[in-house]
């Protein structure tokens, strides 16, 4: 067999600080030795098995454990009355709501957790399930969140007092009605479309799963789980279970995608746990793949009304009304003051006169959640409708659609610039960004190919969106999620050696963090990155913070490694001054070196400051010996990520396949630190793109059944579904940001899906007459369009 | 991870013995090849036989030979052996259509031509393909073979005239002159069960179409065998309006069900659409077949 | 019931129960955790090792029906301290985030140059359309294996 040349590439390829580096990471994973949560061998482990909910919503009559118990590898069986007992059968939402943890009263979506087994082996533990008997009384269900506040309908939280119907949130506004109406009375143009952003889910390639470890004699309970939020996990286990938030240790190791998927505490996480505390063993469940598609966090589910308008070729105002489907319980993520999320952010990118947004949420029996698949804070939701309006704008306009996009942007001169809903804007050349796209993808010559092609009875679309994200939550003075700060922290010591540990709260799964926080810190003190250790996942060994989603690892605790890492320089300057026997002021600095203005051969490298820092020679005047530093960074503001997307698509015209032949991304997230991560965050988040735009979705019968509940139906975009993704970039750096950075993960899965769909109703319009397709765009949903009767996604 | 409920386990070393065995333990046996439409349903605990019968090591019953004027497949013969098969590519290219388009390339090299026609799952693409070329499958039980017709194999949704104590053992496509044939599919994704499906198969003799086979797949509670869209074709000469006409049959004459791939009226022209395709591309192989 | 195999190149005997998954024979009761899995109905990919050369996926194979048959796990990649081509180009090429897809892409990518030692890029794609990466869009995987199969040619030629 061929063999090459083992890792690691020659020294004289890696950059000091920011720049293509190759991950610190991969070496252990293309080895097989990565270290996810199946992969943690605890002597004396138990395992757990979840029985499910075969109803959407149905009373419980009875429950009996009695021939699982009877199973010689049983240990225990926990029901919704075990718990009560210990005051766990309910627990708190991210959103100030209350979830079961096992049914008691009732099952409120199919899937529900009702009962949890603990066995010797998993296999007896699967096996155990089909000997719970469980007796429950079906009631009808709500699966239409148009429907949920009908008069008739069934009330699902009767577990609530007071509540009379399906309302889950009141209604959250934004923006201003009164000028809004101004608006649309002086327009020239008006569109109005009904858009839903369909129920899908982030899937990551790995499910949630736990172990739970408590020590009867200690107290102490380790937590082993992959989860994007270690610290804010920590702190709920304390409030839900009342357990000593010093002595619960959580720790993750590697995490196979999150996605969003692995923010919220899961019922079979708190089950765990207690399985523990009743066993006093290790306690492992880790759910199949059906259990994470129909229980775990969803995406998206938004029911959109819309008008835009125009006034001289310009879109001057938008209106939204939204039904948020949140299932039966509210536990969508978002920051406290933001019940609807960043939903607002809806004005786009556009310089417009005015905008209302109106939401309200509702509950039905369908999987709680809400919060997820790469997306800020339902961002998603609001780009894909903006970005579907403008287009439906420009058909009515009869203009092409990256022109009505050129006429209607912030211009660069407007920036800080504040929304109609209220957001500052940081940064951006928005035009200047679009061009590069249309360069790349030569939009000229695609409208040419596609004229001569629609000649020919062959159908092609181009579709365009232009994005702005508002994203690294957040401005401690406007943000927290269950009143803890969305602020992060980092640790820094540099040992005497020069070698240097970074502790942050961030969480990677999958994200390169070990590599780019290398990489901060190796370019703020001119260490090399495989000299500094980036520590994480383990809340005894880090900083507090809120961890890994919304695109906020390099905007927050990329913000925190930054500045730590200059307070240790600074700390170095005055350790300089001392050892060259000048005034710090005297001193310049130079990658890795603190040197004599005027004088450069006069320095000492940050190697020889830290050898001097933990020496017994003298220390300035006052100083603490040791070369470390801590912060908590409170970002000024959130960072504004933009770009332009340009996707190609091919539709077989008999059969209504839709295939994305090309598709160009121009990100602009401000400085890049490592821009081979970038370029792969942003290669994951268009697969994705493609997935939600053609064919991923989460749907249910009129019972509530789970349409999708395994890979055979919930269909995940394969390598040959991908286009030759086509990159581009042009580089803002963000005003506010230590490094001038913006985040980037989440990008790509915003600004593709309506870049997709644009394409599909582009290539039908003329044609066809398709005003508007609701996503996935399925083979069948496309050529019902195309019969002219398109068809709602549930 | 889901697991399946236990169950016993042996290994067959002839066919004789499978035979045996599946005699011996009656109804709640099944016998084991690549396992992939299986196992799956045991993991999910749709299907909890109590008695597994592996036939892998009967490689006896893997090859892909002409015989006597027939092409014959050993049930055990895997979809990536199809797949590559010069022979099959010559005679009946069909296979490799289907082939390229079932499952994906990893669950290729497992599944087995057996195994596909036993699940019996209308939306499989080898039934209709098997249809089409008009296979007869050898079927042994202890007394002996019996051959039985496509069209009369599958009796019914999963169900197939393999009868107790049981088991396929053979594919066979008789060869004839002038023959092209092509398979269709359309899908949600790569690797998906069809939306809909068409497998054609023409004859030509003098330039007019001796006999024809048409199928569908995925479009009905069992393969739909389109006699009267072989009965139209026969004995006339290929043109684009007979096979539009064909086609109009194939969307009169499927049964399809509304389902997360499609509503019925969309499987209907599916069916139309792809059988003009089939034919289409099945007439233009039948120039240069031996 | 006892069952006799080679894996990674070494004699393993073992009794298992029949229902075993050979997924869960080769993690749990041989430790090698290399191998994934990421779904229960053999649509992910993630849980693909050789058998006898040919890529499979283990969640749908009984460790029953492994007797006699040769099974290679990522873990036999390396050897003695040199890295396979694919995992080099995986490195090279940025073509894993999260890395749990990546035992299952790497063997499936082994198996296609065994077989195709200059694949175009629609053969790559083809040949891991079974494995779904959450991650990478795949873009980086098809620039992997091209990176191996072209070093792989090189060295060949060398040698």
């Amino acid at each position: 067999m061929a063999v090459v040349e083992n890792l690691p590439t020659p020294a004289n390829e890696r950059p000091i600080g920011f720049g293509r580096l190759k991950r610190k990471e991969d070496p252990r994973f293309i080895r097989g030795k990565g270290n996810y949560l199946d992969d943690i061998r605890l002597p004396g482990t138990v395992y757990g098995a979840m029985l499910r909910s075969p109803y959407a919503h149905a009373r419980i009559l009875s429950i009996d454990t009695s021939a699982a118990l009877a199973h010689p590898n049983v240990a225990a069986v926990i029901t919704a009355k075990d718990l009560e007992t210990l005051g766990l059968a309910w627990m708190p939402t991210i959103s100030y709501d209350t979830q079961a943890v096992l049914a008691g009263d009732k099952v409120r979506f199919q899937g529900q957790e009702v009962a949890f087994v603990i066995a010797t082996d998993q296999y007896s533990a699967n096996d155990a399930l089909a000997l719970i008997d469980v007796d429950y009384e079906p009631l009808p269900a709500v699966v239409n969140a148009r429907k949920a506040l009908d008069p008739d309908a069934p009330l699902i939280r009767d577990d609530k007092a007071g509540q009379r119907d399906n309302l889950a949130s009141p209604t959250w506004e934004a923006g201003d009605e009164a000028a809004t109406d101004r608006v649309f009375a002086e327009a020239d143009t008006v569109v109005t479309r009904d858009i839903i952003y369909p129920r899908c889910h982030p899937a990551p390639l790995e499910t949630c799963g736990i172990i739970a470890d408590f020590d009867p004699e200690t107290g102490q309970l380790d937590i082993y789980n992959g989860n994007q939020a270690p610290h804010a996990h920590r702190t709920v286990y304390a409030h839900v279970a009342g357990l000593a938030e010093h002595m619960i240790r959580i720790m993750c190791s590697d995490i196979g995608g999150g996605f969003g998927n692995k923010v919220p505490v899961y019922p079979g996480y708190v089950c765990a746990i207690v399985g523990s505390i009743l066993t006093g063993k290790p306690v492992k469940w880790q759910e199949d793949r059906s259990e994470n598609l129909m229980s775990t966090g969803f995406a998206r589910d938004y029911v959109m009304s819309s008008q835009m308008c125009a006034k001289d070729g310009k879109i001057t105002g938008l209106r939204v009304d939204v039904i948020a489907d949140h299932g039966a319980f509210d536990s969508t993520a978002q920051p406290t003051k933001f019940p609807a999320g960043f939903f607002h952010i809806v004005c786009g990118s556009y310089d417009l006169q005015a905008s209302h947004v109106k939401v309200k949420a509702v509950y039905s029996n369908k999987a709680p959640g809400g919060v997820a698949y790469r997306c800020s804070f339902r961002i998603t939701e609001a780009v894909y409708l903006v970005e579907r309006m403008v287009d439906a704008l420009a058909h009515e306009m009869g203009t092409d659609p990256i022109d009505l996009r050129m006429r209607s942007f912030i211009g660069p001169e407007q920036f800080p610039y504040e929304t109609t809903t209220g957001w500052t804007y940081d940064s951006g050349d928005y035009a200047k960004t679009m061009r590069v796209a249309m360069e790349i993808a030569g939009y000229e010559d695609l409208r040419r190919e596609q004229a001569e092609k629609r000649a020919r009875g062959q159908l092609m679309g181009i579709g365009v969106s232009f994005f702005t994200e508002g994203v690294g939550a957040g401005p401690r003075k406007h943000m927290d999620i269950l009143g803890l700060s969305m602020n992060d922290g980092a640790d820094l010591r540099v040992h005497p050696s020069g070698k240097a540990v970074i502790s942050i709260s961030a969480q990677t799964q999958g994200q390169g963090h070990e590599t780019t926080f290398a990489q901060i810190v190796a370019e703020e003190l001119g260490i090399p990155p495989e000299d500094v250790e980036v520590r994480h996942g383990d809340t005894d060994r880090s900083p507090y913070g809120l961890g890994t989603y919304g695109s906020r690892s390099t905007p927050v605790s990329g913000g925190a490694v930054a500045v730590v890492s200059r307070k240790v320089r600074d700390k170095a300057r005055l350790i300089a001054a001392t050892m060259l026997e000048t005034r710090p002021e005297d001193l310049a600095w130079e990658k890795g070196r603190w040197y004599v203005k005027g004088d450069p051969e006069m320095g000492a490298m940050i190697e020889e400051i830290a050898v001097r820092a933990y020496s017994g020679e003298e220390m300035p005047e006052g100083m603490e010996g040791g070369l470390d530093a801590q912060v908590i960074y409170d970002p000024p503001n959130l960072t504004y990520p933009y770009g332009a997307y340009i996707a190609v698509v091919d539709i077989d015209p008999d059969t209504a396949q839709v295939a994305v032949r090309r598709f160009v991304a121009v990100d602009d997230c401000g400085v890049r630190i490592n821009p081979m991560i970038v370029d792969g965050q942003i290669h994951g988040g268009l697969a994705e793109g493609v997935g939600i735009a053609l064919m991923e979705l989460i749907s249910f019968d009129e019972e509530g059944n789970c349409l999708n509940s395994s890979f055979m139906d919930y269909l995940i975009p394969t390598a040959l579904e991908c286009p030759d993704f086509e990159l581009g970039e042009t580089v803002t750096p963000c005003p506010h940001h230590p490094l001038g950075a913006k985040g980037i993960g989440e990008s790509p899965n915003v600004g593709s899906p309506p870049a997709i769909v644009n394409a599909v109703i582009d290539a039908l319009h003329e044609t066809h007459g398709v005003e508007h397709i609701d996503m996935p765009c399925t083979p069948a949903r496309v050529w019902a369009a195309m019969q002219g009767r398109p068809e709602p996604p549930q | 991870m889901q697991t399946p409920a236990p169950f016993e386990y042996e290994r067959a070393t002839s066919v004789e013995e499978a035979i045996a065995a599946l005699r011996r333990v009656g109804p709640e046996a099944r016998i084991i090849a690549g396992g992939h439409s299986l196992l799956p349903m045991m993991k999910l605990r749709l299907a909890t036989p109590e008695h597994l019968i592996d036939i892998n090591d009967l490689t006896e019953l893997a090859y892909i030979r002409e015989d006597d004027g027939e092409i014959r497949i050993g049930a055990l013969t895997r979809h990536v052996d199809l797949e590559r098969s010069e022979l099959l590519a010559r005679r009946f290219p069909l296979f490799a259509d289907a082939e390229a388009v079932i499952a994906d390339p990893v669950v290729r090299n497992r599944g087995t031509i057996g195994g596909s026609l036993c699940q019996a799952d209308a939306a499989e693409d080898l039934s209709a393909v098997c249809s089409a070329v008009k296979a007869q499958v050898v079927i042994r039980g202890a007394e002996g073979e019996r051959v039985v017709a496509m069209e009369d194999f599958h009796v019914g949704p999963y169900t197939t005239a393999v009868g107790a104590g049981e088991m396929l053992t053979e594919v066979r496509v008789p060869v004839r002159p002038g023959a092209g044939s092509a398979h269709e599919k359309v899908e949600r994704r790569a690797g998906d069960w069809a939306i809909a499906a068409a497998s054609a198969a023409l004859w030509m003799d003098d330039g007019a179409i001796a006999d024809a086979g048409v199928a569908l797949g995925a479009v009905g509670m069992t393969t739909i065998h389109l006699a009267r869209a072989e009965e139209l074709l026969r004995g006339r000469a290929p043109s684009e309006e007979l096979f539009a006409q064909a086609a109009a049959i194939a969307s009169e004459d499927c049964s399809p069900r509304a389902d997360g791939r499609g509503p019925v009226d969309y499987k209907r022209h599916l069916a139309g659409v792809l059988t003009h395709r089939a034919l289409r591309r099945a007439a233009a192989r039948t120039k240069g077949s031996g | 019931m006892n069952v006799s195999l080679t894996v990674n190149g070494e004699p393993v005997s073992a009794d298992v129960e029949p229902r075993r998954l050979l997924v869960h024979f080769l993690r749990d009761d041989l430790g090698l955790t290399g191998t994934h899995w990421g779904c229960d109905t053999s649509n992910c990919g993630a849980c693909v090792v050789l058998m006898d050369g040919r890529p499979v996926k283990s969640c749908t194979i009984l460790t029953a029906m492994c007797e006699g048959h040769e099974i290679r796990t990522v873990e036999s990649l390396e050897v003695e301290g040199r890295l396979d081509p694919v995992q080099q180009g995986f490195y090279e090429r940025h073509a894993l985030q999260c890395g749990f897809c990546t035992p299952g892409m790497l063997m499936t990518a082994r198996a296609l140059l065994d077989e195709n030692p200059d694949p175009t890029e629609h053969e790559i794609r083809t040949a891991i359309s079974g494995a779904i990466c959450r991650c990478t869009g795949y873009k980086n995987i098809v620039s992997a294996v091209r990176w191996a199969a072209e070093h792989e040619a090189a060295v060949e030629q060398e040698a």
